[in-house]
């Protein structure tokens, strides 16, 4: 044997060992493997996508524009503090992301930009319009999505979920990965929760309390605000609670007048956890809160005696009862006919923080576990037939140089696998499909040799001549076809979901591995074959 | 040695008439299909469009019609059902996702809980997609493809003189518009799927022009005295085995893909198959006679 020969086979040798420890961890051997080889060797292998495994792909979108409101609501009402303090008399009201404040005049206007910079002018006729400066919009909504992404991801991890995926897409959304997650209706409920906790005094002085029915049907809401717009004050609002029959289990909701003035939010508990109501057998949730929250819900407490306050969460009153004295030790109790798994889920959340602002659902892929199951043994059936069929074509129409391309062939998969095991890439169902037409593809280059062959053998050539010139004539036609290939695939893959990008991986990789073993595999056979003797016929 | 085709001298370019009111009227099915996509009256999958689907997998064998006739009464509008007895599953598109998202599958999964409470399922997939997405994956698909066009274009102008880059660029995008008019024709869903389909065969298509070209290109080095039509002919009949063999290999495995691969891939494997078949039909049909005209237009640089 020639030495380049020989050379060029223990290339091949190297490359399917080492393919065949960096697929290893994906066969049931690797099970058997001693210690030191799986702590050691390559141990990932390729992963499946969530589309095989199972779990859920979900995006949300946080609403920045909200978080930016919630900031300008925020200013307007320091903004009063600050107004009222140097005691200049003026107005201010929020709409939107504007704040008005009005009558206009040098000493509000002196006072207002000297302590927020970050405010910018929108209006300066008789009521001075102030809108927070673009750049600072930006840093809230910028903030606002940091913040929820790792809110959510504290909801994730103590929700409990093996290897989750949460990562920030665009300005604005965030997208979580949950593989082989059994209640992904929960888990979209845990991290879509805006969490927000907020105490608020109940007003049953004033005479539209009196005059607000105490209980109405499911749906009559918007009816009953809209009859109450006008009448309410400017500083209270009607929020419901719900309201569920222990005997009927009819629901209803009872509303609520309210304080529009936060008392206290959420952001000062330090614990929430699920305890037993032992009256009705019923799981409430008893949080805790930090010195600060402690010493403010004491004083909040103590001076609002006899008076109703609204436990708040995300806009819908969890009960309101009332302060029959000065509460100190800072603990609270939110109640609301949970079930286990809900009130579990409310702590979980309490305890995580609340998003900064709401967040919606743009996207939610959901995959059961069977059906990955499913999935991945159609994609082995149609790969395994897939590959008999070619394998025997090519025996038949070309004898043994078509037992040389399905060699190559074998090879092709094998460094495949090998090799996306070694990027430890993600195999989706897609990815199989690509893997399926890579087995297709993979004779082609071979086929245009053995064509370009039998052509050089017609025109008289010797074995050992047609095989050279064959292979240097149908180099660039295989280099070219793979390359128009390897551009759709780069394209797919930049532009691609993620099973998409799946099937670009695979098909990249078939091709590019094709050349390699075309050039290298079939062509050492055949020179090997003419090394030996004179060989007066080749098997094409 | 076996041989399918054996010296053939077949006048292919002499049926570009034929061919060309074929593919023409192909492609035209193609452009339009194109422009009901573009104004969202083709029928686009819920990754464009924006809805929800689900997939069921039930006990028992399901009555179809009875779950429409409880999703109708439910009040879902604007859905479609589509039924695998062999594996007792059931699909349900719904589009159009006006309501919040989440709504309309745990709308249709209460109905269904409630009508057939002797014939329990597991939900196999839910994929609900807002509105926002299939705008963002729509214009991500029509960037994918334009660049897709441009990348291959670029490759076959540095590679090839232009009106070979002609015919092969006019013949990778017949393939994929042919693909594109026969799925339209058929109803079929486009979505994702379809078009990463479809840039494959814009890819893979161009194996077999290639294939074609390097051989014309190097016969017109060596006859010189023949008419250009003629060596293009002699061409194609010299390569023809290779054009029909190596789509061969590829239409096994599509077939393969079509017949065992699985609800998931079954369009997608149909719109291999299909690319395959009228990429090479078009290989030799289409690529040659348009770098033939573009020729006798007087584009082509003279031989000398």
């Amino acid at each position: 044997m020639k030495k380049n020969i020989l050379s060029r086979f223990v290339l091949i040798g190297i490359t399917v060992l080492l393919a065949i420890v960096f697929f290893l961890p994906n066969t049931p051997f690797f099970r058997y493997m001693p210690e030191w080889w799986k702590n050691t060797m390559p141990n990932k292998g390729i992963t499946l996508g969530l589309d095989l495994q199972g779990g859920v792909h979900l995006v949300f979108e946080v609403e920045g524009d909200r978080a930016v409101e919630i900031t300008a609501e925020r200013i307007s009402q320091s903004l009063r503090e600050l107004l009222g303090k140097r005691k200049l008399t003026a107005e201010v009201s929020r709409n939107g992301l504007l704040i008005t404040v009005s009558p206009n005049s040098m000493e509000v206007r002196k006072a207002i930009e000297e302590s927020y910079p970050i405010l910018t002018a929108a209006e300066t006729g008789t009521k001075l319009v102030y809108k927070l400066s673009d750049r600072e919009a930006e840093r809230i909504k910028d903030n606002a999505a940091n913040q929820a992404l790792e809110t959510i991801r504290n909801r994730i991890d103590q929700f409990g979920v093996a290897e989750p995926t949460i990562h920030r897409q665009a300005a604005n959304e965030i997208v979580v990965q949950l593989p082989g997650i059994k209640d992904p209706k929960r888990a979209i409920e845990i991290i879509g929760k805006t969490a927000q906790l907020e105490f608020k005094l109940v007003d049953d002085s004033s005479p539209v309390a009196a005059e607000i029915p105490a209980s109405i049907r499911m749906g009559e809401e918007d009816a009953l605000l809209a009859k109450f717009s006008g009448k309410i004050p400017a500083d209270e609002e009607i929020l419901f609670e719900k309201i569920v029959n222990r005997e009927t289990g009819e629901v209803t909701k009872r509303p609520v007048l309210l304080k529009k003035e936060t008392m206290m939010t959420g952001d000062l508990l330090t614990e929430a956890k699920v305890n037993i109501d032992q009256r009705f057998n019923e799981p409430y949730v008893s949080i805790t809160f930090n010195a600060a929250g402690a010493k403010l819900f004491e004083e909040i407490t103590g001076a609002n005696v006899k008076k109703r306050m609204a436990i708040i969460l995300d806009g819908t009153v969890y009960s309101a009862p009332v302060i029959q004295e000065r509460i100190s030790g800072g603990n609270a109790q939110i109640t609301g006919r949970f079930s286990m798994d809900e009130a579990k889920d409310l702590a979980i959340v309490l305890r995580a923080g609340a998003l900064p602002a709401p967040i919606k659902m743009l996207q939610n892929v959901t995959v059961g576990p069977s059906l990955g199951t499913d999935s991945i043994e159609a994609g082995k059936m149609a790969g395994i037939i897939g590959t008999i069929l070619v394998v025997l074509f090519m025996i038949i129409y070309y004898k043994l140089s078509g037992v040389i391309a399905d060699f190559a062939l074998l090879l092709n998969v094998i460094l495949l696998l090998g090799a996306m095991a070694s990027l430890n890439a993600t195999l989706t169902m897609p990815g199989i499909a690509g893997i399926v037409l890579a087995i297709g593809m993979a004779v082609d280059s071979n086929v245009l040799m053995f064509e370009r062959m039998r052509d050089e053998l017609k025109t008289g050539k010797t074995p050992r001549a047609a095989v050279d010139s064959g292979y240097a004539k149908a180099f660039w036609t295989i280099f070219d076809s793979h390359v128009t290939t390897l551009i759709t695939a780069a394209v797919l893959f930049q532009f691609g979901t993620g099973p998409i990008k799946g099937f670009a991986v695979t098909l990249s990789l078939g091709v590019a591995i094709n050349l390699f073993t075309a050039f290298i595999g079939t062509k050492s056979i055949f020179d090997l074959i003419n090394s030996r003797k004179e060989v007066r016929q080749l098997s094409i | 040695m076996l041989e399918f085709i054996k010296d053939t001298k077949i006048d292919f370019l002499g049926k570009r008439k034929y061919a060309f009111i074929f593919s023409g009227i192909l492609s035209l099915v193609g452009i339009f299909a194109i422009i009901q996509i573009a104004n969202g009256k083709a029928n686009l999958g819920i990754d464009f469009a924006g809805g929800t689907s689900l997939q069921l997998k039930f006990e028992k064998p399901i009555n179809l019609h009875e779950v429409r006739v409880a999703l109708e009464e439910g009040g879902v509008r604007d859905f479609d059902l589509q039924d695998l007895p062999a594996v007792q599953k059931i699909l349900i598109r719904a589009k159009k996702a006006d309501q919040q998202l989440g709504q309309v599958s745990d709308t249709i999964t209460g109905i269904i809980s409630k009508k057939f409470t002797n014939n329990r399922y597991v939900v196999d997939s839910t994929t609900e997609i807002g509105p926002k997405v299939g705008g963002r994956l729509r214009v991500d698909a029509a960037q994918a493809v334009a660049m897709a066009t441009l990348g291959i274009l670029i490759y076959i102008a540095i590679r090839f003189k232009f009106d070979f880059a002609v015919g092969a660029t006019v013949a990778t995008f017949h393939d994929a518009l042919a693909v594109l008019a026969v799925f339209f024709l058929l109803g079929k869903e486009i979505n994702l799927i379809l078009i990463t389909a479809l840039l494959t065969i814009a890819g893979y298509s161009l194996t077999d022009t290639v294939v074609v070209f390097d051989r014309i290109r190097e016969n017109l080095r060596t006859r010189l005295k023949e008419p250009v039509e003629a060596v293009m002919n002699a061409s194609i009949n010299e390569v023809l085995s290779r054009t029909v063999v190596t789509s061969f290999t590829v239409l096994l495995t599509s077939l393969a893909l079509f017949f065992f691969g699985g609800e998931v891939l079954h369009d997608f494997s149909l719109a291999m198959i299909l690319g395959v078949i009228f990429g090479t039909y078009s290989t030799i049909f289409v690529a040659s006679p348009i770098a033939l005209f573009w020729e006798r237009m007087g584009f082509f640089k003279k031989r000398k």
